[in-house]
């Protein structure tokens, strides 16, 4: 167990520097002035291209420029981001938070939503349910998320007027940049209750709604399987016979009995989801203009802004091995008859 | 023929392969179905005028037009031609490379197993549209470095397939037989394991090509693909993006921007699903 885990940490560095060499090596396709106006912010400097390649060493090969941004990432400088107009690391730490916390709330939809269809369409095999959690589960497998996305956009934004875009409304806005707001986690909907404002945290979490519902449909339908097989293969076993032939009543054993154990693999599911769902943001968060690190990635990807997308490779890269990480110890933990080697 | 006889038999699946017919037949006969305009790249979109905003379903326009009067039906049809063309490229030169390095990984085993499987971990490592993007976004974004990029993302999993089924068939009895009567190691390989270990892999991925048509759009539909103006799904998505709000008014007044493509792609992608279903299915041996 201890060896599994030391050996996933040993191959972390590893996986993070192949993956950002493999984009650093690609952006030597862009010719040194491309990569050196990047740094010119004003046109009338464009003259001085020559010198900002001389200084930032732009002409050196790979390697050596490599080598120099990985010293400055160990420095904790991850360079200028032109497109969020920012610093990389600031970005990343304002951005962050959001996105995790859309995840989050995302991944409360899942799971709830999801064991309940599943349950039922276990429940009643074969019937109207079953059918209809089916018909769910495949239609939303095939939906792309920015069809939907923007459907709803369509009908509860502009129809109904019920959500609106972004990540917070503009009232909103002013309190919490207008100095008494304080910042105890970056998390939105966690300071918003700590700081007694919940007019901000109904705010921001009706902001969350949409692209909360637009991110989970591919999960949910995923969970909605994955829990009716499972919920299919408890109800079958004998100690449901048994809790039966004890004369408890329907809903005991389908919720107390068979539930508990049918709910094992769908805790796993939701771990590994919740890591996949950072995928999903890039789409979701560009739709909604929500001020997340998913949309920060596409604007970087858009406008070649290529400390911005290293950057946030970097950041994608670690949180997706760690996390997947998390999900294998998840796994022994939830059920001890699997065993890491 | 029993496969095609099962699929008759289930009705999702049979769903699932009449839509993909459905949308094969539309493919092949995209020049009947939406005469070419401009012979010289039948994918460009014919534009009907200049005007930005979106015109409804007409008699010229079936299914209406999009900003700068781009045609949706010639979208969603030649849009089928351009879907199955990256799908089934990506897929192809994917299997191929993955292929290649899956059985170079377990021939040779060892180190250069060791080192192919950790640079199919470093690709793993990023999910795959977040790296199909940054990649797509390096090359430039047009419809070819769109497809390299998706290439480059969908290969390790064949790898891995491969070279997983390389290493089971070695240990059956019939490698050992051709070992014995004293055929040469890479002709056991070559005439013996990898015939055999591609079967399952290829199904798997013929497979995927819903799969990669919608990281495809979506790559598109971030404006990392297809150019404006190109027939392609999630390009013509992205257009209507702009117009998802409507009129003061009438908020829905623009639907058919978003539900000619977007229906196009949903039900593309629903085929393949409901196909694939059926077919993980019927190779399961421990489902009767």
């Amino acid at each position: 167990m201890m060896r599994f885990v030391l050996r996933r940490l040993c191959l972390l560095p590893l996986v993070v520097l192949g993956v950002t060499f493999l984009l650093f090596f690609l952006t030597q396709r862009l010719s040194p002035e491309m990569r050196a106006s990047l740094y010119v912010k004003d046109p009338r400097q464009m003259g001085a291209l020559e010198e900002v390649i001389r200084e930032y060493g732009l002409r050196d090969n790979v390697f050596k420029q490599y080598g120099r941004w990985l010293k400055n990432v160990a420095q904790g400088d991850l360079g200028y981001s032109p497109s969020a107009n920012m610093p990389v690391l600031q970005a990343l730490k304002k951005y962050l938070p959001a996105t995790i916390q859309l995840a989050f709330v995302t991944m409360i939809l899942v799971v709830f939503f999801g064991v309940w269809f599943g349950a039922a369409s276990a429940v009643h095999k074969d019937k109207w349910q079953d059918n209809l959690a089916r018909f769910v589960s495949v239609g939303g497998f095939s939906l792309p998320i920015f069809v939907l996305g923007l459907i709803l956009l369509m009908v509860f934004y502009g129809q109904l007027h019920w959500f609106a875009p972004g990540g917070y409304s503009i009232q909103t806005d002013i309190i919490i940049h207008g100095g008494t707001f304080k910042t105890y986690t970056g998390f939105l909907l966690i300071d918003s209750l700590l700081n007694g404002q919940w007019r901000v945290f109904g705010d921001v979490f009706s902001h969350l709604i949409l692209p909360a519902i637009t991110l989970c449909i591919g999960s949910f339908a995923l969970m909605v399987r994955v829990m009716r097989s499972s919920m299919l293969e408890e109800l079958g076993k004998d100690y449901v016979r048994t809790a039966r032939a004890k004369g408890l009543a329907e809903y005991q054993v389908i919720y107390k009995h068979a539930g508990k154990n049918a709910i094992i693999p769908v805790i796993t599911l939701a771990g590994i989801q919740f890591v996949r769902l950072l995928g999903g943001t890039v789409i979701v968060e560009t739709i909604f203009d929500y001020p997340g690190i998913g949309r920060f990635g596409v604007l970087a990807a858009q406008q070649l802004d290529i400390a911005g997308i290293l950057g946030f490779s970097l950041l994608v890269a670690v949180l997706f091995v760690f996390g997947n990480l998390l999900c294998d110890l998840l796994y022994t933990a939830v059920d001890p008859r699997i065993r890491l080697e | 023929m029993r496969l095609l006889k099962r699929i008759y038999k289930n009705k999702t699946s049979l769903c699932g392969l009449i839509l993909v017919t459905l949308f094969a037949l539309t493919a092949l006969l995209a020049p009947v179905l939406a005469p070419v305009e401009n012979p010289n790249n039948p994918y460009q979109l014919p534009q009907a005028g200049y005007q930005i905003e979106p015109h409804p379903p007409s008699a010229q326009h079936w299914f209406g037009t999009t900003e700068q009067q781009y045609d949706l039906y010639y979208g969603v049809v030649w849009g089928t031609r351009l879907a199955f063309k990256i799908g089934i490229t990506v897929t192809l030169l994917a299997f191929l490379i993955g292929l290649l390095i899956g059985g170079i990984a377990a021939y040779f085993g060892g180190k250069v197993d060791e080192a192919l499987m950790r640079l199919t971990d470093v690709v793993f490592a990023v999910p795959s549209l977040v790296l199909a993007m940054v990649i797509a976004a390096m090359l430039g974004p047009d419809l070819k470095n769109m497809m390299i990029a998706l290439t480059a993302v969908a290969w390790p999993s064949y790898a891995r397939l491969v070279r997983g089924d390389i290493l089971s068939i070695k240990q059956q009895g019939y490698v050992t037989a051709a070992r014995t009567l004293g055929a040469s190691g890479l002709r056991i390989f070559t005439r013996h394991i990898v015939p055999n270990a591609i079967y399952p892999s290829v199904v798997v991925a013929s497979l995927d090509i819903g799969y990669v048509v919608l990281t495809a759009a979506s790559l598109s539909f971030l404006g990392l693909g297809a150019q404006p103006g190109t027939a392609d799904w999630g390009q013509l998505i992205a257009m209507a993006r702009n117009w998802v709000l409507g009129t003061p008014g009438h908020p829905l007044a623009y639907w058919y921007t978003v539900v000619a493509p977007g229906g196009a792609i949903f039900l593309f992608v629903l085929g393949w699903n409901l196909l694939g279903d059926a077919f993980r299915d019927i190779l399961d041996p421990r489902q009767g």
